[in-house]
């Protein structure tokens, strides 16, 4: 067994449990560490690719800023465990599972058949992944996608803020 | 370079694996904040799919819209948690299933 199908298998099963860790969780606190566990199974799965600049992007924004973000609401709004609905739900899980076991076994009926016939990274793999080459095509090709992202995260900016703050008329009451 | 021995339908298989479980996540919790969450493995699911196409192929696109893909995620992590608290604001609660005004 060679060392990428040691470390894929690793990051896999780890990417994997995380996952099913998040969504299974009573706890919010519980859940949002499993998914940064999951953001760094990510990365590592990223760094098999030769995608370095991707990785590191990975655990920055990922890990790094939205994590932070969603911890912050959690203890902002002092969210409990999970309870159950007073409503009978118990069929709900069931079906979701029965249906999305179906998806996964449809899904990759098709790709087992390998309908791309790649079995190797590109030779030009790791001079893409880099963070010179990433820069030197957002800003050639990708130019007006790239500013207009800037203007996307402004205007998120502004309406986060804004659908966040209290009313005046309710702060002065 | 040592070419990696794994191939291209291990990468896209788990990617669908990871894109279902956020999928049971959306439909089976109740809590706001995890669902998010859930819709968060969703997105990394198709950036792994995108970032392996990529490196396979030899073509920097999909690396490109993997760029993208975190900023939109981003901006959607600002506004989504903003729009949690502005309904645990006016309704006390961040369970889905007891925010049914609109619903039929």
């Amino acid at each position: 067994m060679s060392l990428q199908s040691i470390l894929f298998s690793i990051f896999a099963i780890g990417a994997v449990a995380s996952a099913v860790f998040t969504i299974t969780r009573k706890n919010p606190v519980a859940s949002a560490m499993s998914l940064v566990a999951h953001f760094f199974m990510l990365t590592g799965l990223y760094l098999t690719l030769q995608a370095q600049f991707v990785a590191a992007v990975q655990v920055v924004v990922y890990a790094g800023a939205i994590m932070v973000l969603v911890v912050f609401v959690i203890m902002l709004l002092n969210v409990g465990r999970e309870v159950q609905a007073p409503s009978a739900r118990s069929l709900r899980p069931t079906l979701a599972m029965l249906i999305s076991g179906i998806l996964v076994v449809m899904v990759s009926s098709v790709i087992a058949s390998n309908p791309t016939g790649k079995n190797a990274l590109s030779e030009k793999a790791v001079e893409i992944g880099t963070t010179a080459s990433i820069g030197k095509a957002l800003f050639t090709g990708y130019l007006f996608p790239f500013e207009a992202v800037s203007l996307l995260l402004l205007a998120a900016l502004i309406g986060a803020v804004i659908l966040a703050k209290r009313h005046v008329s309710e702060t002065q009451s | 370079m040592m070419p990696t021995s794994i191939p291209l339908d291990y990468y896209l298989i788990l990617s669908a694996v990871l894109f279902v479980i956020g999928v049971v996540g959306v439909v089976t919790r109740r809590n706001a904040i995890i669902i998010f969450m859930s819709i968060e493995l969703m997105l990394n699911a198709v950036n792994l799919s995108m970032v392996a196409f990529s490196s396979f192929l030899g073509d920097i696109a999909g690396q490109m819209f993997v760029f993208f893909i975190m900023a939109v995620a981003a901006a959607e992590a600002a506004i989504g948690l903003a729009i949690v608290l502005a309904l645990f604001r006016n309704k006390q609660t961040v369970y889905v299933d007891e925010i049914n005004l609109m619903k039929w």
